[in-house]
């Protein structure tokens, strides 16, 4: 009675097996989670559900028939659609062509624009979403890019949706949105199957959960018998102390200061300071300005204002000025702005501090060294000869981290530090950027996640609208933040 | 799940063998038609007629590696050439017939070239105008600069200067013609410097994704500028090696070597899109294409005149192994 099911389901990439004998069953009208740790085999599983790669050995059951997909096109045609943890849009086309891409409705042999257009708008309502149909995708925000991979795989009839981590990227009030959906669709009878590293999101929605560790199945069953934390153990394995460490900083002397940053188009007259060995968060929704406010400050694109950095005023019109002042940002996509994903894991690991590595000749045993360290001070599970591409997103995420810490900067921005990272790795994360901060850098956090923000800053500026709306401190609480993103209060607090 | 530190899984590929492949097959199929074509007087011809594409090849190699293109380095050669021969006949009078003259126009030439590739450079980084469209241009005008300087004729270098300058391309040692040497040398330094110096990895990276170099600090637009400049640098040296064997410049001089240069590197495995490069894979593709012509003058299978043909034919074959070695 499960409509698709995975039998006994291995798997190898050459000579190294990622999935050995997994078993899950996906049921009608019922929400299905599957969680694990970064590189514990998720993504892979729902690929083969989803027909987009075959097992290596074992069973895909269709109900209760063993099938095998030649191509995703088949496995669509059965009403199986799968959301990636990357976007699969073309990036040129408007929303509506690719919503409606290798579907397109016709009238006779031209193109039906007008009904295209009102089933788009109808899909984007339903997701609450305000983007034109006739936008280009690759101007969208990465949550709007996101609304439009739901879209796209509800205009299919679909029995099945495979889903993974589709909130990775959305915002508190968009991953309700999604989660409505997912319930509107569990009630048509559709089985879900998603992947999350928010286990809140999990325990909310699930009704069967399933956990994998190092591409085993270590658990599986009703969703109502774990709580999150029981979820956390059992993915990785140990138990779990308290996800933050303890706020024991010791500001120094001011590391950075700015005034009137302005980035055009973007954010107004922001000023802050941040001193040595303090995390400063920065709040706010998607769309504030935030990840454009730092871009501006560190020289990534075109911005005004006063910046002084331990005292000195600087001019930063180039990242590698930023890097040679000590500031460096790490960037919130790894993808298409962090990582080659083409290439390997020492050539990204040592791209933006080569010089340290540059004896007029590249030292490439200096830098098989510090790869073997990044691998374990990170450590960065996956094949060490393997593609960045290839590594799972979490590991992605490690390396770029480990990238930028190479360059070894003074101060740090990190935009949304743990998007896509399992929990044990956050909470480790969570401990490396307190060190950090206890080794005397000066920390900027931009997070979209609340707890996050909370858990981790010293102070916190809230952002809205391009301008900063607040300050609060360590002790600040979700309310109060969300007012001042909302702008529903504005009053400077104390910090 | 994997560990870390597993060993590498060795796969030979098809876009690493394949140009060497193609190389050893055209040469035993050489040596079985003509015995001697493995002579010591056609090698070394051949790779002399190798070397100007080569040196060209070399630059245009870092050029796409970092996702650019140039299309001017055939035109910029004849204006080159064509210049250097001006400068030299103009100083004759002042300075007589000698060496000094001559060192004159190496120096001309070298600095000619580095200030056309350094233009090409600026228009395309600074302006951010497509290198399609900025070298499109430059060729143009290169090629009508050499026609006007040559008033539509051919200009000729003095006749004394030509005999005191024909070593260059005919002289060397042990037997060893200086234009192979030349080639060698910088063929070497090419390789080192894309392999294991922090300029070939910064090519490598904007070509892959621009971007991502951006936001590692790489500092993209001085590096792209310097793939140009060290092509026109290049240029410039193959002009040098160049002129001493005809000891003249027309409009015709260097005609189509932009599209053999580019070949070539194409041909030796770098991928045109950028983001990976190798000198050596150029090397091969320079000796491929050249062994073709040779090998169609030395039998009479089939017509020379279908040179361009069998060319034109192997860099689609060698752009579709690049493919399948993607997709496999
Ligand atoms: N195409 C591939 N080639 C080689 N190895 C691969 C490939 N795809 C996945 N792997 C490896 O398989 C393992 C499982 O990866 P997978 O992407 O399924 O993990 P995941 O559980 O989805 O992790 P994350 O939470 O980080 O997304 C990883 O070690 C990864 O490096
Ligand atoms: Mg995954």
């Amino acid at each position: 009675m499960s409509v698709l099911a995975l039998r006994h389901v291995s798997r190898s990439f050459g000579p190294i097996e990622v999935l050995h004998g997994v078993d899950i069953a996906l049921r009608p009208g019922r929400v299905h989670a599957l969680i694990g740790e970064n590189g514990a085999g998720k993504s892979t599983t729902m690929k083969i559900l989803a027909g987009y790669q075959p097992p290596s050995s074992g069973q895909v059951l269709l109900d209760g028939q063993p099938v095998s997909f030649a191509s995703m096109g088949e496995a669509e045609a059965q009403g199986i659609s799968m959301i990636h943890q990357e976007f699969n849009l073309a990036e040129q086309l408007t929303v509506e062509q690719n919503i409606f891409l290798g579907r397109e409705l016709k009238r006779g042999p031209l193109l039906d624009k007008p009904a295209m257009r009102a089933r788009t708008r109808e899909l984007l309502d339903r997701l609450e979403c305000r983007v034109s149909p006739d936008r280009v995708v690759s101007t969208l925000s990465n949550s709007d890019k996101q609304m439009v991979e739901i879209a796209k795989a509800l205009l299919r009839d679909t029995r099945v949706l495979v889903m993974d981590e589709p909130t990775a990227v959305l915002t508190r009030a968009e991953t309700a949105i999604l989660l409505r959906q997912v319930r509107a669709l569990r009630k048509a009878g559709t089985a879900v199957l998603f992947t999350s590293h928010k286990l809140d999101e999990v325990e909310q929605i699930a009704d069967d959960l399933t956990i994998m560790r190092d591409g085993r199945v270590v658990w599986t069953g009703e969703a109502a018998a774990m709580d999150q934390h029981a979820m956390a153990n059992a993915m990785v394995g140990r138990e779990m102390s308290d996800l933050f460490p303890a706020k024991v900083s010791t500001p120094g002397e001011v590391a950075l200061e700015v005034r009137n940053l302005t980035v055009p188009g973007f954010s107004r007259d922001i000023g802050f300071t941040l001193r040595r060995g303090e995390i400063l968060g920065v709040a706010g929704l998607i769309g504030s300005g935030r990840t454009e406010t730092f871009e501006g400050l560190c020289g990534l694109r075109p911005a005004t204002g006063d910046v002084k950095i331990f005292g000195q005023p600087v001019r930063i019109d180039h990242p590698w000025q930023a890097q040679d002042l000590g500031l460096c940002y790490l960037t919130e996509d790894r993808k298409t702005r962090g990582l080659l994903l083409g290439k390997g894991l020492r050539e990204n690991l040592t791209l933006q501090a080569l010089s340290k590595f540059d004896r007029g000749l590249i030292d490439t045993t200096a830098e098989e060294r510090a790869l073997d360290q990044a691998i374990a001070d990170f450590d960065i599970r996956g094949h060490r000869a393997a593609m960045v591409g290839n590594l799972s997103g979490g590991n992605q995420q490690k390396l770029l981290f480990a990238k930028t810490l190479l360059a070894d900067p003074r101060i740090i921005v990190i935009d949304e530090p743990t998007r896509g990272i399992d929990i044990g790795t956050k909470q480790q994360m969570y401990v490396l950027i307190r060190r950090l901060a206890a080794e005397g850098r000066a920390i900027v956090v931009i997070s979209s996640e609340m707890q996050e923000v909370i858990g981790l800053s010293d102070r916190i500026l809230v952002m809205r609208h391009g301008r900063i709306t607040g300050e609060l401190g360590a002790d600040a609480t979700e309310d109060a933040i969300v007012k001042l993103a909302m702008g529903v209060a504005t009053e400077r607090e104390p910090a | 799940m994997s560990d870390a530190t597993a060993p590498a899984p060795r796969r030979i590929r098809m876009t690493v063998i394949g140009p060497i492949l193609a190389l050893v097959l055209l040469v035993i199929a050489g040596a079985l038609m003509n015995p001697n074509f493995l002579g010591w007087d056609n090698v070394t011809n051949v790779l002399a007629r190798s070397a100007f594409i080569g040196i060209i090849a070399v630059g245009m190699t870092f050029v796409i590696t970092a996702g650019g293109l140039d299309l001017s380095v055939g035109s910029m050669a004849a204006f080159i050439a064509g210049l250097m021969i001006l400068v030299m006949n103009s100083l004759v009078p002042s300075m007589g017939a000698g060496i000094p003259v001559i060192l004159i126009g190496m120096a001309v030439a070298l600095l000619a070239g580095l200030a056309a590739g350094l233009l090409n450079g600026i228009l395309i980084t600074r302006l951010g105008i497509e290198a399609f469209i900025v070298t499109l241009g430059s060729m143009g005008i290169y090629r009508s600069l050499v026609t006007w300087l040559a008033d539509g004729g051919t200009l000729s270098l003095d006749f004394t200067l030509r005999s005191l300058y024909q070593p260059v391309y005919y002289g060397g040692v042990f037997g060893i013609t200086w234009p192979i040497i030349v080639f060698a040398v910088v063929v070497v330094i090419g390789e080192v410097v894309m392999r294991s110096t922090a300029f070939g990895r910064h090519c490598a990276a904007i070509g892959s994704n621009e971007q991502v170099a951006k936001y590692s600090s790489v500092r993209v637009d001085r590096v792209r500028l310097m793939t140009y400049a060290a092509l026109g640098l290049l240029v410039g040296i193959a002009t040098i090696m160049y002129v001493p064997r005809l000891g003249s410049a027309s409009s015709a001089t260097g005609m189509l070597w932009e599209l053999e240069a580019i070949a070539a590197v194409i041909i030796g495995g770098t991928v045109l899109k950028g983001g990976f490069g190798r000198v050596w894979g150029t090397v091969i593709g320079v000796l491929i294409l050249t062994l073709i012509g040779n090998l169609l003058n030395l039998t009479d299978f089939v017509s020379p005149y279908l040179n361009g043909a069998i060319q034109g034919a192997i860099i689609v074959l060698a752009v579709v192994l690049q493919r399948e070695g993607k997709a496999r």
